[in-house]
């Protein structure tokens, strides 16, 4: 199986990162050598195998659903690249 | 002042509590050797500063009853510190000041031990040599131009070049235990679960666990018996009595059960590897432990296994770097212009490949296909180690399949460079406690390390082992300060 251009085209806009034509290329190389390494698990028959989700093997634990931290508002908006007093702040997002 | 950067922690927080020593004394000290060290590019971020006002604290009120009194540490800059910048190697996040702080580093903080600074990784620990920071590489100590390893690259490189007294890391897939290898240091993974996750910028969840590094075995059980705790701000933390593990050290070793796993005798392994397995495999028997051999057939699926699983939950947990509320933000004509933008100029090329894979194998069509079946496989390869522990206590093997290797050497081929992780990965992959102790050196005097893998919860028989081991090897680091300004 080889990934195309075309296919590293669409990844990339599902993971929103903005590709050059240039690199979309070499990424195509790299992945399509990273997948030829990762064939190999094809080698196993693995159809009556549970998959393993999670090595901790314990029950999620619950908790009660109240407030726990104090008004941390501006802790929160401290680190956000553009915000005002309340809000982080995006491009306009309607027309 | 140069001496007291070479103590072992345990020898430190001796001093100190005997007073022979002030906390001062010793922040001063790391200080100084931090600050003439700058070409190893350990640092990311500096807190000399604020480290040797608090250390002034300790001595105007000391509590000598903490496990680490005083005692100045760099932490991997993958541990997020409360008002103190924390980048994870990333340029998304070179601006980064976060206002809570890690449970692994509040545990230290707790016990006595101060913040001397923020040491460098590999972009957001992707990596096996630290050529994925965003920050630089970092020189090994060993000799100019080599890698320390990765991910934990830059403290490896602070600890073996004693600008640390101890370092915390992070371990997905080898990233404590493999540059522990490449310096000539010790470096621990515990069992998933035992140290929280909180405040550790997340790689892949399933895999990402914290650990110490030091310079010898005991100072590493110092270290673990702080930062292992029970946290309910973690899912997955784990409720299970820790021992104390320090005080329950022992080199007594006799009769314990060690396997000897035949497919780690991999193709085209080094001779030099091969023969340090049977030295070490020598040691431990000298020790007192019986050497079985022992299978664990699904070994070669490993890797292949791991580059599935960890990409995967690394694309889904890099989803949050957006530019909206916080790190880099390149300005866009829309929001999704914005975020592919942001996206595009912040993480490095590492750690966009690892995204598109991750994002690939989740993809519609493609999900049973790659990342179901890579669940499987890592049930399988769980269960060849829950077999083998029927027989054997724990598991001998190399830590890497070579010494540290030259800058530049390996980073334009990724797929060589994932070969580095293949005794290690293994080990995050069914949750185990590893540690990795020097044991030799190859032909150009690079060190060489052995790993030992535990049962799960039980990094005291791996501590042990260890332990007794090293006092047969005793490794000693040759370092010329050649970096030294």
């Amino acid at each position: 199986m080889t990934i195309d251009l075309k296919t590293v085209k669409h990844i990339s806009k599902l993971a929103r990162i903005s590709l050059e034509e240039k690199k979309a290329e070499k990424l195509a190389n790299d992945m399509n050598s990273i997948f030829e390494f990762i064939e190999k698990l094809n080698e196993l028959k693995t159809e009556n195998v549970e998959p393993l989700t999670s090595i901790a093997e314990t029950a999620l634990r619950f908790r009660e659903d109240k407030i726990t931290s104090d008004n941390i508002r501006e802790k929160i908006l401290k680190n956000s690249p553009e915000k005002n007093d309340d809000f982080f702040v995006v491009p306009k997002v309607v027309e | 002042m140069t001496e007291i950067t070479s103590l072992s922690l345990f020898e430190l927080i001796e001093n100190i509590k005997e007073k022979k020593i002030s906390s001062n004394e010793v922040a001063k000290s790391f200080v100084y050797r931090s600050e003439k060290s700058k070409k190893l590019n350990a640092y990311v971020t500096e807190n000399f500063e604020n480290c040797l006002k608090l250390s002034k604290e300790f001595d105007n009120k000391p509590n000598f009853d903490l496990k680490l009194p005083g005692i100045p540490i760099a932490v991997k800059d993958l541990f997020c510190t409360n008002e103190v910048r924390t980048t994870a190697g990333s340029n998304i996040l070179n601006n980064f000041v976060p206002s809570y702080e890690s449970t692994v580093t509040q545990n230290i903080w707790n016990q006595g031990g101060i913040l001397l600074g923020k040491l460098n990784c590999d972009e957001f620990a992707m990596g096996s040599s630290n050529e994925t920071s965003f920050f630089g590489n970092v020189q090994n100590p060993i000799a100019k131009d080599l890698v320390p390893g990765g991910s934990s690259g830059g403290s490896s490189s602070a600890l073996a070049a004693n600008l640390t007294p101890v370092t915390i890391g992070t371990d997905t897939g080898g990233s404590i235990r493999q540059p522990a290898s490449f310096t000539g240091t010790v470096g621990l993974k515990p069992t998933y679960g035992s140290c929280s996750r909180y405040g550790i910028v997340a790689f892949a969840s399933s895999l990402d666990q914290a650990g110490p590094m030091s310079k010898d075995v005991k100072d590493s059980s110092i270290l673990l018996e702080v930062i292992s705790s029970f946290d309910k701000k973690d899912s997955t933390s784990i409720d299970f009595k820790r021992n104390n593990y320090s005080s329950e050290l022992t080199k007594n070793i006799k009769g314990i059960k060690i396997g000897i796993p035949k497919e780690y005798r991999v193709d085209g392994m080094p001779d030099e590897i091969e023969s340090l397995w049977k030295k070490g495999i020598e040691y431990a028997k000298d020790c007192g432990a019986e050497i079985i051999d022992i299978s664990l057939p699904h070994t070669s699926y490993a890797l292949p296994t791991y580059y599935i699983v960890a990409p995967a939950e690394a694309s889904s947990n890099l989803a949050r770097y957006d530019g909206v509320k916080y790190g880099l933000r390149s300005s866009g004509e829309s929001l999704i212009d914005m975020y592919e933008k942001t996206r595009s100029e912040g993480f490095g090329e590492e750690v966009k490949r690892r995204i598109m894979i991750g994002t690939y194998v989740l993809s519609s069509g493609y999900y049973d296909a790659y990342y179901l079946k890579a669940q499987k496989v890592r049930q399988l390869i769980k269960q060849d180690f829950d077999q083998a522990y029927n027989k054997v206590d724990a598991i001998l093997t190399p830590s890497t399949p070579s010494s540290a290797f030259k800058i530049g050497e390996k980073s334009n081929d990724p797929v060589s460079m994932y070969l580095n992780d293949i005794f290690t990965v293994p080990v995050n992959l069914a949750g185990l406690p590893g540690i990795s102790i020097p044991a030799g050196t190859d032909k150009n005097n690079y060190p060489l390390g052995l790993q030992i893998i535990g049962k799960p919860f039980d990094e005291q028989t791996v501590l042990n082992i260890a332990y007794s081991m090293e006092e047969k090897i005793n490794y000693k680091n040759n370092i010329t300060d050649w970096w030294m300004e």
